[in-house]
This record gives C-alpha cells, sequence and structure tokens, in this order.
C-alpha cells in the first residue's frame, strides 16, 4: 500500500478509493477498515445473518457501542423504556454470540459512536470506515473516508467487510484565509452550508481544504466533517497533518512502535496532490465568516447572528418560498424580527457534532461565573464517558452545574430525542446539534442550531445572542 | 428481495422539498427491532395531529389514496438520517416506486437494496406529475426494462445505473454476489499491512 510512482495526480478521496478496491471499478467493491455499529440501525443486520447463516467476517474490524436511545439520567436507573432496554440488550447478545467489542452503558469508554471511534484511535487516516447512521462523516477529519449506510448494507458488511459504492463526484472547499476571532468551526460549516444548501453536496465527497481548516484542532475538524451530510454530501474529509497525528499518537488503538512509523509514512502520502483536481470547486471568504444561527426547518435556513428572520418574498424560486413560509409557521417566526431578540427554553449543549472536551470547554469558558437564565432549561451531555470524566476533572462540570446546567451521562439525548430527553411542543431550544427537522427534538419543538459558545450564551441569556459581544 | 419490472397503479403528490427521513418515519418508532410493521407509522407527525387521531387533509388518512404505489415527491427527497426504516415505511405502506427530481444519497442506496425503485426525472417533468396526479384516479406506468414512466399523454424517459438496474430487475442477493468475490477479498486482505490490525 505504498504510493505509486508515476501516478497522475490524484486527491486525498481519490487515493484512498484506490487504496480499498478490491473488485469492480463503478460500482466498485471497496473493504472497510472499521464498522461502527450501535443498537439502532443493527438488529435486522444481525438478524438477516442469522438467517442467512452467515457470520461476521471480521469482528475485529467491528466495533459496537451504545448512544442512540439510552438514558442520560444516571446508569444506576437502568432503561425504562421497554423496546430500547430490549434494543440495547439485542445488541449486547449479537455482539456477544459474534465476538464484536462492545462498549456497553456500563463501560467507561461508552458514548456517541462517532466520539468514541476517534478518541480510542479506532479512526486512522486512509481508512475506510462506515456505520449505519448519517453522522459517520465525522471520521472524515482524519483524512478517512466515512460514510453512513442503512441497515441492508450493515448487514454486507458485517458478512462481508465490504461495500458496493458507485464512485461519487469529488468537490473542493476552500476556506480562504484564517477565521475570525470568536467565529468557530461549528459557525464555518452553518455558513457554508447555508450557501451551498442541503442539497448542494449531493453525490459528492467534499475536501474541506485552506488556511482556515488546517488551523482546526481535530474538535473542530470533527465538528466540520459531522455536518457534511446537512449540505447532502456523501462524505467530508480534511487532509491528515502533524495535528492529526499529535491526536492519535499514544490512543489506545493507535499503531504503535514500527507500525506507528510505517502507518506515518503511510498516512504523508494520502493529501491531495498539488495538481489534483475536484468535478466542482467552491470558495469561502473564511475571514468574512461571523456567528450562525438556524431560523428554519433544515441547516440550510441559517443565517448570520446579525442578522433577522428573512421574509419568504426574498426567495424567487417558489419551491424554495414555500419551504421558507412552512419553516416559519413551524418555528413560529415573523420576518424581519432580530435572531438576538428570539427567547429560548432549553439549551442543549452536546451531540456527535459538539460533545467533546474542547465544545465543553468553550461552553465552561463563557459560563463560567455566571447563571442560567431563569425558566430556561439548560443541560450538557457529554460525547462520551471519556469526555465525560475528563470535564469532571478539569472542573468544568463543576462550573456546569454551579451556573444551573443538568450534567448528564453519555449519549446522543435531545440530538434525536429518541429517549426521555425530548422538548416540549412549541418549545424552543438552542441546540448544538446537526439538525432542526421538524420533531428532529420532539413533536412540535423549535431547534436553533449554533456553537456550543452561542449556546452558553443563549443559556445565560435566556435569547439568542452574539458572543462576540462578551469577549 | 423481490424483483422488480413494470409497475402500474396510480399516485400521491408530495412537492415538497427536502423532504427528509425523520419526516418519513419519526424516531419514536425506531427502537423496534423488527424489520416489518413501519406502514402505519409513515409521515407519522404529518398523518396524526398532537393527540394522535388522523390528520384529514393528508394522504394517508384519504380513503382515495389507499391504493396509491407511486409516490411522486419533491427535489432531495429522503435527505438526513440514513434510517433504512424510511424506505421499509414507504414499502410497508404500499409504495412500490418513488418519482422526484433527486434524492437523499443514503435513501436512494437504501431504496436499491429493499427493491424500492427511485426514478429521478427532470423538475418541470415531475411538476407536471404533481398535477396529473391531482386525480387519485389518474393511472400511471412505470416500466424499468424500457425506462420509461407513462401516464396520460406524458412519456417520461429515465436514467439508472445498469448494475442498479440488473439487481432490481433479477431480485438478486447482494450478500450472496459479493460472497462470490471471496478470492479477491481474501486477496485484499492478505495484503494489509500489519500496522492496520486492532489489538
Amino acid at each position: 500500500m505504498s504510493p505509486a510512482s508515476g501516478m497522475p495526480p490524484r486527491t486525498l478521496f481519490e487515493k484512498i478509493w484506490d487504496d480499498h478496491l478490491v473488485s469492480g471499478d463503478d460500482p466498485a467493491l471497496l473493504y472497510v477498515d472499521l464498522h461502527l455499529v450501535h443498537e439502532v440501525t443493527s438488529p435486522q443486520a444481525f438478524a438477516g445473518l442469522d438467517q442467512a447463516g452467515r457470520k461476521v467476517r471480521r469482528p475485529d474490524l467491528t466495533l459496537a457501542t451504545v448512544d442512540h436511545a439510552i438514558p442520560t439520567t444516571s446508569r444506576s436507573l437502568g432503561i425504562r423504556d421497554p423496546q430500547s432496554k430490549k434494543q440495547v440488550d439485542t445488541l449486547k447478545r449479537n455482539t456477544a454470540r459474534h465476538g464484536i467489542t462492545y462498549f456497553g452503558l456500563d463501560d467507561p469508554r461508552q458514548g456517541i459512536v462517532h466520539v468514541v471511534g476517534p478518541e480510542n484511535g479506532y479512526t486512522q487516516p486512509g481508512n475506510v470506515i462506515v456505520c449505519g447512521d448519517s453522522h459517520t462523516s465525522t471520521h472524515g477529519a482524519f483524512g478517512a473516508l466515512a460514510f453512513g449506510i442503512g441497515t441492508s448494507e450493515v448487514e454486507h458488511v458485517l458478512a462481508t467487510q465490504t461495500l458496493w459504492q458507485k464512485r461519487p463526484k469529488t468537490m473542493a472547499v476552500e476556506f480562504e484565509g484564517p477565521l475570525p476571532q470568536g467565529v468557530t468551526a461549528k459557525d464555518l460549516i452553518l455558513g457554508m452550508i447555508a450557501r451551498l444548501g442541503v442539497g448542494g453536496g449531493v453525490g459528492h465527497v467534499i475536501e474541506y481544504r485552506g488556511e482556515a481548516i488546517r488551523g482546526l484542532s481535530m474538535e473542530e475538524r470533527m465538528t466540520i466533517c459531522n455536518m457534511s451530510i446537512e449540505g447532502g454530501a456523501r462524505a467530508g474529509m480534511i487532509a491528515p497533518d502533524q495535528t492529526t497525528f499529535e491526536y492519535l499518537d499514544g490512543r489506545p488503538q493507535a499503531p504503535k512502535a514500527e507500525g506507528w512509523e510505517a502507518a506515518i509514512e503511510y498516512w504523508s502520502h494520502l493529501p491531495t496532490d498539488p495538481d489534483a483536481t475536484f468535478d466542482t470547486t467552491h470558495t469561502i471568504d473564511a475571514t468574512s465568516l461571523v456567528p450562525h444561527v438556524s431560523w428554519g426547518i433544515n441547516p440550510g435556513q441559517t443565517a448570520p447572528i446579525t442578522s433577522t428572520v428573512p421574509d419568504p418574498d426574498d426567495f424567487s424560486d417558489p419551491i424554495e418560498k414555500d419551504s421558507v413560509v412552512r419553516a416559519l409557521k413551524y418555528m413560529d417566526l415573523r420576518p424581519g424580527t432580530p435572531f438576538v431578540d428570539i427567547v429560548v427554553d432549553h439549551v442543549f449543549l452536546g451531540s456527535c457534532t459538539n460533545g467533546r472536551i474542547e465544545d465543553l470547554r468553550r461552553a465552561a469558558k463563557v459560563v463560567s461565573g455566571r447563571r442560567v437564565a431563569e425558566g430556561v432549561n439548560a443541560v450538557v451531555v457529554p460525547g462520551s464517558m471519556q469526555v465525560k470524566a475528563q470535564a469532571e476533572a478539569e472542573g468544568l462540570a463543576d462550573i456546569f452545574q454551579s451556573a444551573g446546567f443538568s450534567w448528564r451521562e453519555a449519549g446522543c439525548s435531545s440530538c434525536l430525542a429518541m429517549n426521555d430527553d425530548v422538548i416540549p411542543a412549541g418549545e424552543r431550544c438552542a441546540s448544538t446539534s446537526n439538525r432542526n427537522f421538524e420533531g428532529r427534538q420532539g413533536r412540535g419543538a423549535r431547534t436553533h442550531l449554533l456553537s456550543p459558545a452561542m449556546a452558553a450564551a443563549a443559556a445565560v441569556a435566556g435569547h439568542l445572542v452574539d458572543v462576540r459581544d462578551w469577549s | 428481495m423481490k424483483p422488480v419490472s413494470e409497475v402500474r397503479g396510480t399516485m400521491v403528490p408530495l412537492p415538497q422539498a427536502d423532504v427528509d427521513t425523520d419526516q418519513i418515519i419519526p424516531k419514536q418508532f425506531l427502537t423496534r427491532t423488527e424489520r416489518t410493521g413501519y406502514g402505519d407509522f409513515l409521515f407519522y407527525d404529518w398523518a396524526t395531529t398532537s393527540d394522535g387521531a388522523p390528520s384529514s387533509d393528508f394522504f394517508t388518512n384519504d380513503p382515495n389514496r389507499t391504493a396509491a404505489n407511486v409516490l411522486i415527491a419533491g427535489r432531495n427527497f429522503g435527505c438526513g438520517s440514513s434510517r433504512e426504516h424510511a424506505v421499509w415505511a414507504i414499502q410497508d405502506w404500499g409504495f412500490d416506486v418513488v418519482i422526484a427530481p433527486s434524492f437523499g444519497d443514503i435513501f436512494r442506496n437504501n431504496s436499491v437494496n429493499v427493491g424500492l425503485l427511485t426514478v429521478e426525472l427532470p423538475e418541470a417533468d415531475v411538476a407536471r406529475l404533481h398535477d396529473v396526479a391531482q386525480d387519485p384516479n389518474a393511472s400511471i406506468r412505470v416500466d424499468l426494462e424500457s425506462q420509461v414512466v407513462e401516464t396520460g399523454d406524458f412519456v417520461f424517459e429515465f436514467d439508472i445505473d445498469p448494475a442498479v438496474k440488473e439487481r432490481l430487475l433479477n431480485g438478486l442477493d447482494l450478500i450472496g454476489l459479493t460472497m462470490q468475490e471471496e478470492q479477491a477479498i481474501s486477496t485484499f486482505e492478505s495484503r494489509r499491512p500489519a500496522w492496520m490490525a486492532y489489538s
């Protein structure tokens, strides 16, 4: 798997694709280096295997945890909902039967699958990574080709460790210049989706490039790649570099000793060659970005915090206009309302987008010495039990709790509200998660997507604010 | 998987853009471990009022639409979550085909894997179908073999990936097919460097 000489210039995506070709061309049969599994999209896949009398081909390349539908209250209380309990018990049984590593509810490594993979060193540059979850794109932050699959494909990967894929198109998004002070990775990706639209990336794998990207930490890169799917893209990726290697060095599953040297050599050849071309290129001036907040019912319906709720009449495309009318009705917003005047009832800090230690640090910095506004229900759900333990060790949990935040156990929680963390109908939530779809956080619940610092500020102020005004 | 070739029937128009899979099958139904039985929950939050009663103006509650088997959707249909439950719900309700200007990538892949035919047509053609589909009795024919959609005076040809077409026409078990690549998979595995192993 060493780089071939005399090859035409290739992109990061093309190198990974070429190095994973088992058979065929388009569709190609690709080898899967890491298959992540969780409780919600796997039971029918394991049942299908059993029915056909098939085995898991590579349990050693498969990792399972529980995250989607589990409670975030004390683990000692167990799972109240009988159906969720059955689903979790089913995963436990299936992983035990097939010899798959399982981070269960009582495991200190349990957490959201897209937090757990990277923090334990499973996620590595150059990998093909799949999971029955659309936010698998998160792992692209390491220079991996990572994408979400459905349950039939989960079964296919369990049985064969491969997947048939039609070759996607490539898209470069160049972020020129550095990110301004007070503007975060979340604002960068929300700003991009606002420009390209929720269908802008369909059929493509995006490579995020440019000065603003190179300056980001791994946590921030994960936030960006995580939301690739919200722009419709098959996957998002960022070339591995020193930042990537430093993050991985010493993690439990990262290569060791001579293996580490060999890995670094291979990984160093992965970045896109200087003369390689993309099917589509977009350029965004990163220096012009400001904090963003969503106002509608898809992540493309997002705008700078400094602006106002849009008017349907501002949209010329009739389909888009209809969508805006529908969004404003669902969100109970009037055109022209300044975003900073929008009052919130709930604040949710967490998810595979923004539930990592750096996210909690940024939010804690805003919260420190302040109190959650009266009437606001503010909750922190760490992305994993390891993030939770680290945040407690750093004193972040104390900061949140003394400010009036509820401090929970790890899981997906209010991002999709499959557990009890449901936002009631008609109530408004400032959320660091990734989707503001109708009913996503609870039937009739109204979601505003924003960054951890912005969410923390909203919790304290009781309404949306431009966090830059506070620094 | 049941083979798909020719589908004749009636339509439901759903012209809204960017319908995500959270709408198609809301999360409260994803804790089930079964593979079937999702039809009653299709578009649940749109099909019911907050107390669970049927919403009179939604197609799933319209007696004139219960036999419909072709959904005429809007652009970027099935975006968002990877949940295959969305495709299962659409099939369980009774749809055999979804026609739209574009689809979410994962939704489209999931559809192929369970034999739900997704047909992409230009936005203007889909708009015509939305008009025709206002009449619950208007008939439609979708022929995968000849790649044609026919209703009334309209005949639209559509493109489809030849590999997808073959799988749908023959109802092929993809895992079984891939297992015939055993030699190639094993050879690939033997070349993976040792440092890629997890401990």
